[in-house]
């Protein structure tokens, strides 16, 4: 249909840009988050309409029986998916849309003309590639459909050089073209680097993986508004362009690492390979029942959870640990690390889920002065985020990383599967100090035992 | 749209995107990528322009996978962030979290 004039329609995707950048500035606050999320539906809801309106389109019906179909696998999954599995649905959504974007550029190829709309075909069709492969890649590895650790074959940066020498070889062959077989040449060696891209990033770097390829996604949305002439998605793209590009520095400066040493790092001696060497110093290890007389008869005790805690997803067990010992009379706290979890902020989520209160939940430079007066610290699969080596040891890869200040707990009580390093592959050296006691198995496990004693006690 | 117009768009729209999420609390981290990834599923405006001037069947075909697949984005983008920021809201009734827990 076409009954909104030029003018008309302008406008009204001005106003759904402004809902999206007003969504954007929304979700950096607590408070109007959630009515920032609704603000960018009204925004993406408001150009559908006017799209439809707006445009001579055929098979109108049949598109809007393949809305209804995409909406309805897109809203259950979304709704029923468990919060640990938060991180790779994003990832999926993230790479499909880079996926969509891909193709709605190779379509418009035939349909454009000009140096700077090919330019923008060619920049669509290699980065959508890139970020539907590599977003698939981090879904698997999240999933563990895959290996999480970095995965580095023989040769490999020779063969990444290789298919990114000839990715940007297929786009010039584009742009100077126009062919259509440059195209597929180019998606399909797009899709190769975006394989090839993500396979060396280990586990915990994922999250940034999929923050960047965000970003792409954006960039990519950007360029088909270009290649269209539609100003929306030139804007909108842009604005998840560069947010993203942002969001990408300040989840990789929490962890303390760089974008480009999680690219490249596995190359270059794997700093980004969790080492599995296990060490054979002695530590005090004991059982579920001395850490719950620990904590019985503490006055404050500080948690400290996790990656392991999310892996496990011991959340609920510890939500319920955590008011047995309120009931008791023993203040609880949880201190929480920028990046515990499997993406920052990932922690906050799922506590909330287990339905610990908002106000237990303490950041960490609120937390960090409460240590010296706590009793216990009870760390649940965390390490690198409370490793002393992060402000002791200038050599060490995690140096100068914030950390939470465990090591001046009176007591500090490890939960974890085994000695193996955290990520950061270096060993920590509070587990070695007299007032660590360890106790070793899978979160939900150990919490459970350690529950069901803190209940006899 | 000339050139110029859109690379004027382009430009000001980086430095708004730059400005927007310059200080955020490390808390609101994962919800912001998923609201800024739900963000670029309207991609799907773009996917619906070429479905519906598709002028052979194959290329309609692409087209209407490329509208199911930015449909899933933008949708499932805003539907998992609301859940997120929904965790953010307050306490919701005691026990309905673990009883769920529980059931699986």
């Amino acid at each position: 249909m076409n009954i909104l004039s030029p003018e008309l329609t302008a406008v009204l995707y001005l106003i759904a840009a402004v809902c999206f950048i007003l969504a954007l500035k929304g979700l950096s606050s607590p408070k109007s988050a959630r009515r920032g999320n609704l603000i960018g539906a009204f925004g993406a809801l408001l150009a559908m309409v006017v799209v439809f309106l707006s445009t001579e389109l055929d098979n109108v019906l049949l598109i809007l029986g393949v809305i209804a179909l995409g909406t309805a696998i897109a809203v259950p999954a979304s709704r029923l998916v468990k919060m640990t599995q938060m991180p790779q649905l994003v990832a999926l959504f993230n790479g499909v849309g880079g996926g969509a974007a891909a193709l709605v550029a190779l379509l418009e190829l035939t349909h454009v003309d000009g140096l700077g709309s090919l330019i923008a075909v060619a920049f669509t069709v290699l980065v959508g590639a890139v970020s539907f492969a590599g977003s698939a890649i981090t879904f698997a590895k999240l999933q563990e459909l895959m290996p999480t650790r970095p995965i580095v074959f023989p040769g490999a940066p020779v063969v990444i050089s290789l298919v990114a020498l000839g990715s940007l070889a297929s786009a010039v062959w584009l742009v100077l073209t126009g062919d259509v077989l440059a195209s597929y040449v180019l998606l399909a060696l797009g899709t190769a680097l975006g394989v090839l891209v993500v396979l060396p990033v280990g586990g915990a770097d994922v999250p940034i993986v999929i923050s960047l390829l965000n970003a792409f996604t954006g960039l990519t949305v950007a360029a088909s508004g270009l290649v269209l002439g539609n100003t929306l998605l030139l804007v909108a793209g842009t604005l998840v362009g560069a947010s993203g590009t942002i969001l990408t520095r300040a989840m990789a400066s929490a962890m303390g690492r760089s974008v480009v040493g999680i690219l490249f790092g596995a190359f270059r001696g794997g700093s980004t390979a969790g080492s599995t060497a296990m060490s054979d110093r002695p530590v005090r290890s004991s059982s579920a029942e001395d850490v719950a007389i620990l904590l019985g008869y503490a006055q404050r005790v500080i948690v400290v959870p996790g990656y392991g805690l999310a892996v496990a997803q011991a959340q609920h067990t510890m939500a319920e640990l955590a008011t047995t010992l309120e009931a008791k009379g023993i203040e609880v706290v949880f201190g929480i690390h920028p990046v515990a979890g499997r993406m920052p902020g990932h922690m906050n989520v799922l506590l909330a889920e287990a339905n610990v209160p908002y106000e237990v939940l303490a950041e960490m430079d609120e937390v960090n002065p409460q240590f010296k007066n706590c009793d216990v610290a009870l760390v649940v699969g965390a390490n690198d985020v409370v490793n002393p080596a992060a402000k002791t040891s200038p050599g060490s890869p995690i140096y100068g990383m914030p950390i939470l200040d465990v090591a001046s707990a009176r007591q500090v009580v490890f939960l974890k599967r085994s000695m193996r390093p955290g990520f950061a592959g270096i060993e920590n050296d509070l587990l070695f100090e007299p007032q660590t006691t360890l106790l070793f198995g899978d979160a939900k496990d150990s919490l459970t035992k350690v529950l069901t004693a803190v209940k006899n006690l | 749209m000339d050139a110029i117009t859109l690379l004027t768009f382009f430009v000001l729209a980086v430095f708004v995107g730059f400005e927007v999420f310059s200080k955020v609390s490390s808390t609101l981290h994962t919800p912001l990528m998923s609201g800024a990834n739900a963000i670029h599923g309207i991609i799907l405006v773009g996917a619906v322009i070429v479905a519906g001037q598709a002028e052979s069947v194959p290329v309609l075909v692409v087209a209407l996978i490329a509208v199911l697949l930015a449909t899933v984005n933008l949708v499932g983008g805003f539907v998992v962030t609301d859940r997120m920021l929904e965790m953010f809201g307050g306490r919701r009734a005691p026990g309905s979290a673990s009883a769920k827990e529980g059931a699986k």
